[in-house]
């Protein structure tokens, strides 16, 4: 059972909590670093478990020489003590302290046991990160259908090929490390379906949005591609996909700009393997939970409302990475030091001897992720989820996986009993109910729901699926455990 | 590096060092280890990162662990199923 | 949908008690129009665990309103009853100490005296009804007419069926006050416009005081928060409604502070909900770990197996409560032209069916099967010559 009380609680240690913490460290804030995984890196910097040392650790990764460096002085402030890093831990509950700072509220990842635990800190740095947006199509319940990270969290982390012929299908770049990652791996490639046109991204990475290190990587790409012999379809989408108790092929359609299947240009392509991902979904539960308002990001996502020094509306509350915006590792880590600069000043040690000269670091980074944010506006406008995506769909399609909801029940809920709204259509035909509490299928209901009731996607649809009272499932034995004497005060 | 060795439903599955139950799995050209409550479907992986629950799964007598994030260890029983298993 | 500038019978809300007036007063031939503030089901509806129950009321008049419905359920709207996930599980109140039994044993006795059917459990038989219960319990009683439904898909389904007989149902749609001629209501002043009527129906449920306050008539209605946990989708382990017998104190306690006692019952989808609490904090939204942890303990201590098992959710609604714990169901004479239908605290899904047949009865001026009395919306009138 932890009980801990710190300046500042980072919740993720992805690229952005990662950096919060080596950072708010460094400024001589004493933190405690909580994180789902056993190991730091996040999703983008998943690797091979440490304690089995591979010689090419850093095998597929950008920025790896970054990691290895902020890695290396974690587990300095761990040993020093500074740090408390919290592995295998995820916060279930994130409450305010009296009379100030915030109370988080642990459970176990995945090991059963009933141990519980409680951090008290002056101040919150969330960093949640996030995970492939999905698109319901035809047959993607079936075995062998992968979100794309999944495909990736395979590659870098167990050194696992998900199959031996695959089709890596949605939009935007990420599609690309993840094809590249297969054939590298030895998967056949039998096609990148990119649903958007390639002008938005790789060939104008380097034009209109100075970010010479995508430049950089679109051309790594451009070759790797060449190399594998793997084609690169634009405008074309994985319509429907096919099998009995796997997936044995994947109808390719070619669409239009609005994602409209162009008819006669369906063909079939047999493959074992369908990496899915449409740009990717922050995790947003512990932001809601927190209180913090919250808004409709360019790319359609619900993301956390910031100010310049990445406060939340919620007191004691700053969040960093995706949830502010989904804009990719660099950014990630920029706003983790951002972050971890303005909570340490705020929590008035920014002046102690030997750290950092704040603002002017501040000002430098409030720059840098303007230019960013830049670069990622105009990422999300070439690559965004293709309006008639819902055309895919038959009334068997599955939307909701877990309670295994149709479009056809959804349509029926809004047709005969009124369901009008994501809440409603949750209500009355279940999606979003079950074991993953709407986290794969919440942007599609949302978007379901807007196109019954002929209006844009709302903040109040994506909310209603993303509201999570509890963050993570917690067992009973450990809820009745809960100890209220051990909150330290903020 | 030794390998691991494992059951799943009673048959040896072998595993690397720091592999998850649903990598170890994988690589044994097993895709589904959990069928739907409702129309008994397959299924296996989806995510991969512990956010859809998916890949449940029993582990030595515990029900619905998510085999994505569980790593493998020596003498593991892994048992498939449907979604759930009723307590003792 | 544009509002309808006249309708016979205007309902406020959208929730069960609305749903079923609704569905009564169509099927009665009023021509019926539902406003709604915000989504249907979107209140205490879709905030509570559908409970049909006769077990935790004591021999009286909400027991009769109680048995009423029952009777609906099981005749009138028995068609009906799939679309709404209608399960007759049957409930069973279990005393962990022979002193409650015997409590519980007197209640027993005025509710079969009251016509419920009940029959006493000695503790070998609790196990033969829920085998993972605790095995140490001190005895218990069955009560087979204890029922439960999907409330979001009574509404839904209840609000579908009045549209068929000619309603129409506007979410979205506010009433921000009443149309009168001298007294008498004549109509509803909406967000979206008005509606003429010579009779509107308050069955805003937790906000029918608010309701009533436009008007200008005191209708005391007040919130008592309570909260549900679900579990994750399990095979059918718990096969009736299970709660403690001290659940029947709280239900008819006023006490303002926090009161949690276990109820516990699976679901159609695998889960398993577990209640309850009740807490007098206004419309406090403030989540409270502290009540779930009392919940989850005394669920435990109900079902052992429990304390292994996820909660995947939890939410909580606002009951809505008046000061005797009896709901306002009828006209209100301070008011021609306005009836309530309201105030049914935890027992408004099982309660909507009688309530609704009894005011659509009271619409058409038929003689309701039930004696209004008890549930006069002026009974909390201060007497004028005390």
């Amino acid at each position: 059972m932890t009980t801990l009380a710190c300046d500042v609680a980072i919740v993720g240690a992805g690229p952005a909590g990662l950096s919060a913490a080596v950072h708010a460290a460094d400024a001589g804030l004493n933190v405690a670093l909580v994180d789902a995984g056993t190991q730091p890196g996040g999703q983008y910097w998943r690797h091979p478990d440490e304690s089995h040392p591979v010689p090419d650790e850093g095998e597929g990764h950008h920025g790896w020489r970054e990691f290895t460096d902020l890695r290396s002085r974690l587990y300095a402030h761990e040993t020093t003590g500074t740090l408390t890093y919290l592995r295998g831990t995820q916060v279930w509950l994130i409450e305010p302290a009296r009379p100030a700072g915030v109370v988080l509220r642990l459970a176990p990842a995945t090991d059963p046991a009933p141990a519980a635990g409680t951090v008290t800190a002056r101040h919150v740095i969330l960093c949640p990160g996030g995970y492939d947006r999905q698109l319901p199509i035809p047959g993607w319940d079936l075995p062998g259908v992968m979100a794309a990270g999944g495909v990736q969290a395979l590659l870098k982390g167990n050194r696992t090929a998900a199959g031996r012929v695959a089709v890596v299908a949605g939009t935007g770049p990420f599609l690309l490390p993840v094809a590249t990652g297969l054939a590298h791996a030895g998967v056949k490639v039998a096609a990148i379906c990119e649903a958007n046109s390639p002008t938005g991204w790789l060939r104008n990475a380097g034009g209109a949005v100075r970010a010479p290190a995508k430049a950089l990587e679109g051309v790594e790409y451009a070759t790797a591609l060449a190399r594998h012999r793997i084609p690169y379809k634009i405008r074309t989408a994985v319509t429907a996909i096919h099998g009995t108790d796997r997936v044995e092929s994947v109808t390719l359609s070619r669409v239009d700009a609005h994602g409209t299947a162009i008819a006669g240009t369906q063909r079939t392509v047999a493959c074992d393997v369908v990496a899915l991902g449409w740009g990717f979904t922050p995790q947003l539960e512990l932001v809601l939970a927190a209180g913090a308002e919250t808004t409709v990001d360019v790319d359609g996502s619900l993301i956390a409302v910031v100010d310049d020094r990445l406060a939340s509306t919620a007191p004691g509350v700053t969040v960093a990475g995706e949830a502010t915006g989904v804009g990719g590792a660099p950014m990630a880590v920029l706003e983790g030091e951002l972050a971890a600069l303005c909570v340490s000043e705020a929590l008035g040690v920014a002046a102690a001897p030997g750290g950092p000269a704040s603002e002017g670091r501040i000002r430098a980074l409030q720059r840098d992720r303007a230019r960013l944010h830049r670069f990622a506006v105009a990422m999300h406008r070439a690559n965004p989820v293709p309006a008639n995506w819902q055309d895919w769909l038959t009334p068997e399609t599955l939307v909701c996986r877990c309670e295994e909801v149709t479009h056809g029940a959804l349509c029926d809920a809004h047709t005969e009993l009124g369901a009008a709204d994501a809440r409603t259509l949750k209500s009355f035909g279940r999606p979003g109910m079950g074991w993953c509490q709407g986290r794969v299928c919440g942007f599609a209901v949302s978007e379901i729901a807007a196109r019954f009731a002929n209006r844009p996607t709302s903040a109040d649809d994506l909310r209603s699926m993303a509201k999570r009272s509890l963050a993570a499932p917690v067992t009973l034995g450990q809820l009745a455990a809960l100890d209220f004497d051990d909150v330290h005060e903020g | 590096m030794p390998e691991l060795s494992l059951t799943f439903d009673g048959a040896p599955l072998s595993a690397r060092p720091g592999q998850t139950v649903g990598a170890a799995l994988t690589d044994a050209g097993v895709v589904a280890w959990r069928t739907t409550r409702n129309a008994g479907r397959p299924r296996g992986l989806f995510c991969g990162i512990g956010v859809c629950f998916d890949c449940l799964i029993m582990v030595d007598g515990v029900a619905n662990q998510r085999a994505c994030l569980t790593p493998a260890r020596g003498g593991m029983e892994l048992r498939s199923g449907r979604e759930t298993e009723a307590p003792e | 949908m544009s509002l309808p500038p006249t309708a016979d019978v205007v309902v406020i809300g959208a929730g069960a008690t609305g749903a079923a007036c609704a569905y009564f007063a169509a099927l009665a031939g009023l021509r019926v129009a539902v406003v709604e503030r915000g989504a249907i089901a979107g209140g205490t509806s879709s905030a509570c665990e559908g409970n049909i129950l006769v077990s935790d009321k004591e021999a009286g008049p909400e027991l009769a309103l109680a048995q009423y419905s029952q009777h609906l359920w099981r005749t009138d709207l028995a068609e009906f009853g799939p679309l709404w996930e209608f399960e007759s599980k049957g409930g069973l109140v279990v005393s962990a100490r022979p002193g409650t039994q015997e409590n519980l044993a007197a209640l027993a006795e005025r509710q079969r005296a009251a016509g419920i059917d009940v029959e006493l459990v000695d503790g070998p038989d609790l196990l033969r009804l829920e085998p993972l219960l605790f095995p140490a319990m001190a005895g218990g009683a069955f009560y087979p007419q204890d029922a439960q439904v999907q409330p979001m898909l009574v509404v839904a389904h209840l609000l579908r069926l009045a549209r068929g007989l000619g309603a129409t149902v506007h979410p979205d749609t506010q009433v921000t006050g009443f149309v009168r001629s001298g007294d008498a209501v004549t109509g509803v002043q909406t967000t979206r416009g008005i509606i003429a009527a010579p009779r509107v129906v308050n069955a805003a449920g937790t906000w029918g005081g608010a309701v009533a306050a436009l008007a200008r008539v005191t209708v005391p209605v007040l919130p008592r928060r309570g909260f549900v946990m679900v579990t994750e989708p399990l095979p059918v382990t718990v096969h009736h409604k299970v709660y403690a017998a001290e659940y029947v104190d709280n239900v008819a306690s006023s006490d303002a502070g926090l009161q949690t006692s276990p109820v516990v019952e699976g679901t159609d989808s695998g889960t398993i909900l577990i209640g309850s609490s009740r807490e007098r904090v206004g419309f406090d939204k403030t989540f409270s770990p502290r009540v779930l942890a009392e919940m989850a303990g005394k669920a435990i201590a109900l079902f052992p197996f429990l304390s292994d098992v996820l909660a995947l959710r939890s939410y909580f609604g606002f009951r809505p409560y008046c000061p005797d714990h009896l709901p306002v169901i009828g006209p209100d004479p301070r008011a021609p032209g306005l009836w309530h239908a309201c105030g049914h605290e935890g027992a408004g899904i099982g309660l909507a069916a009688g309530t609704g047949a009894l005011i659509a009865a009271s619409l058409t001026g038929a003689q309701p099967a039930l004696d209004l009395s008890p549930f006069v919306p002026e009974r909390f009138e201060e007497p004028l010559h005390a």
